[in-house]
């Protein structure tokens, strides 16, 4: 179904995020949001705020940190029939509450043969810059899609974040839903009334012809940009942005790497083992005999995320080491780098902490 | 003398419900144990075999609609909340007619039916599970409540702390139930407890506690009925039992391993001395418990006849239920 233009208008990434969980909570009683802080002054940044006051503090909470004990009482709440969303300021902090999502969250509809489901929602936040450092900076994603039963989301804009938070709200299955702190402050054309943006459609966002470009969560943003210094010397480059990552698009991305022959794939993590490892994967054995596709995976330097700007700058892929990439692998034999004032994103470059 | 009370007014048929119980688990354990070595049971086994008395004491003070989540060592649990001993057999074998159609075995039973959650080989992992149960039930004003089981060594993870927290927090109707049965696998209290004082440390999350030494189901039922009753349907809050126990064999198998070395024989004879299942079968009219006793039998003749002629899965559920649909 198409939505009348006049339905749209310009929202931030982190109010979609919040309109989101609104409409679906007042759609259905059994959603609750939970977490640390959901219900404090700052509101998640802004993504919880109101709901306290709409909803009440039944279905609006602060817990205690006990990230384990927490998703233990979301899964044992989903089994229930609720529909829990868990709220997590930075993804880092999933790693406490891994068992339950791997062992219990993931596995409970397979190895009690579909006796029960867990329809629940992780959400987790990336964060990057302004000293962000080791340990609040970490896209994990790539642990969550290797374990069946799990789907993985990582919208880039506000128009996603709002159609894969409904979708994910109203699926009956574990989400890890994988926003970027960067992002909040983004905007695009939103429809206000709720719609789903389903899971395992990437979205052709820039075509061209004569590369492909995958862009995962903030990484796109980068990519859209790179996408632009391309322009200008010439190279069409085709962007595409997977939105989930479990279940994975993976025929949108082999069909147009085939027409380009190049990919490069650009996560916000590290490549090993990750997303983009997983992607170029997926293609390599599509090939099948046929033209070979020219690839290249581009995340993380494979080091702990530093504070120091200087460093930080050099930790992850930006606009003109993306372009820089794309440029040598259409034109190996010409040497390119764009200037990297000109790489700068805006909303980049306003930012400040403390986050 | 309590227990002296206990037997004046316990009615007959209260006493032969929970014979009936714990002499179906007991023997539908000895039954495992004797097919085991045909290798015909597909599935790690954890017997509760000694331990019987806790699971069926506090299923007994609990009605149909409340919950109870067991332990990878769950048969009693299982079987004490209704769950069916043929769908249970079945799942053993690796059959499709098994309770979780072949995908769970011994260490995931689960019958959603008779309201039981589902159980986890990874220790502790299933007590803040139980708890999103119960908010659920709490605020959905339903006065049911939700009795988690979990051993000794299940309180040393951190999740058990976190969750006594929670309950408490959150006023949870929640039956905390620990089978101290001294061990984690193979490693005694004193190797792993800095003091054996568990019911105080519990106790200082605001939780009533309770500690019963003995293994005598109608002291835990009692327990069990007098907190249902305080928290169904309001704010009473949870309430912890320790109950001490003892694995007559070894962690997982159908054997005794008093040949190991990390335990003694001489400590089995106090709780062989204390077996339950005969106390309570003692204080049965003789023809009664025959008839139960007979009745067992037919059953569990019949479950294992259900399992040994049903079919296994066919290959293509292996991909059957790896998500839910909408």
């Amino acid at each position: 179904m198409s939505m009348p233009e006049s339905n749209q208008r310009l929202l931030t990434y982190v109010d979609a995020l919040r309109e989101a969980v609104a409409q679906e909570m007042r759609l259905d009683p059994r959603v609750f949001v939970f977490g640390l802080d959901v219900d404090d002054h700052k509101a998640i940044q802004g993504s919880t705020r109101g709901l306290l006051d709409e909803f009440g503090p039944e279905r609006v909470f602060g817990t205690p940190l006990s990230e384990d004990a927490m998703t233990g009482v979301a899964i044992g709440a989903a089994m229930a029939g609720m529909r829990p969303i868990h709220v997590h300021i930075r993804m880092d902090f999933l790693m406490l509450a891994m068992n339950q999502l791997v062992n219990i969250a993931a596995k409970s509809h397979y190895m009690y043969d579909g006796q029960v489901r867990v329809p629940l929602v992780v959400r987790s936040m990336i964060g990057k810059s302004w000293g962000q450092g080791a340990q609040h900076s970490q896209g994990l994603h790539a642990m969550f899609m290797h374990v069946p039963g799990l789907k993985v989301v990582a919208p880039s804009n506000a128009h996603d974040a709002k159609g894969c938070m409904i979708a994910a709200i109203r699926d009956d299955n574990p989400v890890i839903f994988v926003e970027h702190r960067l992002l909040y402050s983004t905007d695009a054309l939103v429809p206000e009334e709720a719609f789903e943006v389903p899971f395992g459609k990437a979205r052709i966002t820039m075509p061209g012809k004569d590369i492909t470009i995958v862009g995962i969560s903030n990484m796109m943003m980068e990519c859209l940009r790179a996408h632009e210094l391309l322009a200008e010397q010439g190279i069409e480059a085709e962007v595409i942005d997977p939105i989930s990552l479990m279940p994975l698009d993976i025929d949108t991305i082999r069909k147009s790497a085939g027409r380009t022959g190049r990919l490069l794939v650009v996560d916000n993590a590290w490549t090993s083992c990750g997303a983009s490892a997983e992607i170029i994967a997926g293609v390599a054995e599509a090939l099948d005999g046929g033209r070979p596709i020219h690839m290249r995976r581009m995340g993380y330097a494979p080091t702990t995320c530093p504070t120091t700007p200087v460093l930080e700058d050099a930790f992850y892929p930006n606009a003109a080491t993306i372009a820089g990439a794309a440029h040598a692998m259409v034109r190996p034999d010409k040497t390119w780098q764009p200037d990297p004032e000109r790489a700068k994103l805006a909303y980049q470059v306003k930012f400040r902490g403390p986050f | 003398m309590g227990l002296e009370r206990t037997e004046a007014v316990v009615p007959i048929i209260d006493l032969a419900r929970i014979y009936r119980s714990l002499r179906l688990i007991r023997r539908a354990e000895e039954e495992v144990a004797r097919i085991y070595p045909s290798d015909k049971i597909k599935s790690p086994v954890h017997l509760s075999i000694g331990q019987e008395a806790i699971a069926v004491g506090v299923c007994d003070a609990l009605r149909p609609e409340d919950v109870v989540s067991p332990t990878y060592r769950g048969h009693a649990a299982y079987l004490a909340k209704g769950g069916s001993l043929k769908l249970m057999m079945a799942e053993l074998y690796g059959k499709v007619t098994g309770v979780a159609g072949g995908k769970g075995g011994s260490m995931h039973l689960i019958e959603m039916g008779h309201n039981v959650l589902g159980a986890s080989a990874v220790v502790g992992t299933t007590i803040p599970v139980a708890l999103g149960y119960a908010l659920a039930l709490k605020r959905a004003r339903e006065p049911r409540v939700v009795a988690v089981f979990f051993g000794d060594g299940a309180t040393e993870e951190g999740v058990f702390s976190e969750s006594l927290n929670f309950a408490a927090l959150q006023k949870l109707p929640v039956v905390f139930v620990c089978e101290n049965n001294f061990y984690a696998i193979h490693t005694p209290i004193p190797k792993r407890w800095a003091t054996q004082r568990l019911c105080e440390r519990v106790a200082t999350y605001g939780i009533p506690t309770h500690h019963i030494d003995d293994g005598d189901p109608l002291k835990i039922r009692d327990v069990v009925a007098d907190a249902a009753a305080r928290m169904r349907g309001g704010d009473g809050g949870p309430v912890f039992i320790e109950c001490r126990t003892y694995r007559w064999r070894e962690h997982v198998g159908p054997n005794e391993d008093f040949d190991a070395g990390y335990r003694r024989r001489a400590d089995l004879e106090p709780w062989l001395a204390g077996d339950q299942v005969e106390i309570i079968g003692r204080r049965l009219p003789p023809g009664e418990r025959a008839a139960i006793d007979a009745a067992i039998e037919r059953e569990l003749a019949e479950a294992v006849d259900f399992a040994e002629t049903s079919p296994f899965p066919q290959r293509e559920a292996l991909y059957t239920h790896v998500y839910a649909g909408k």
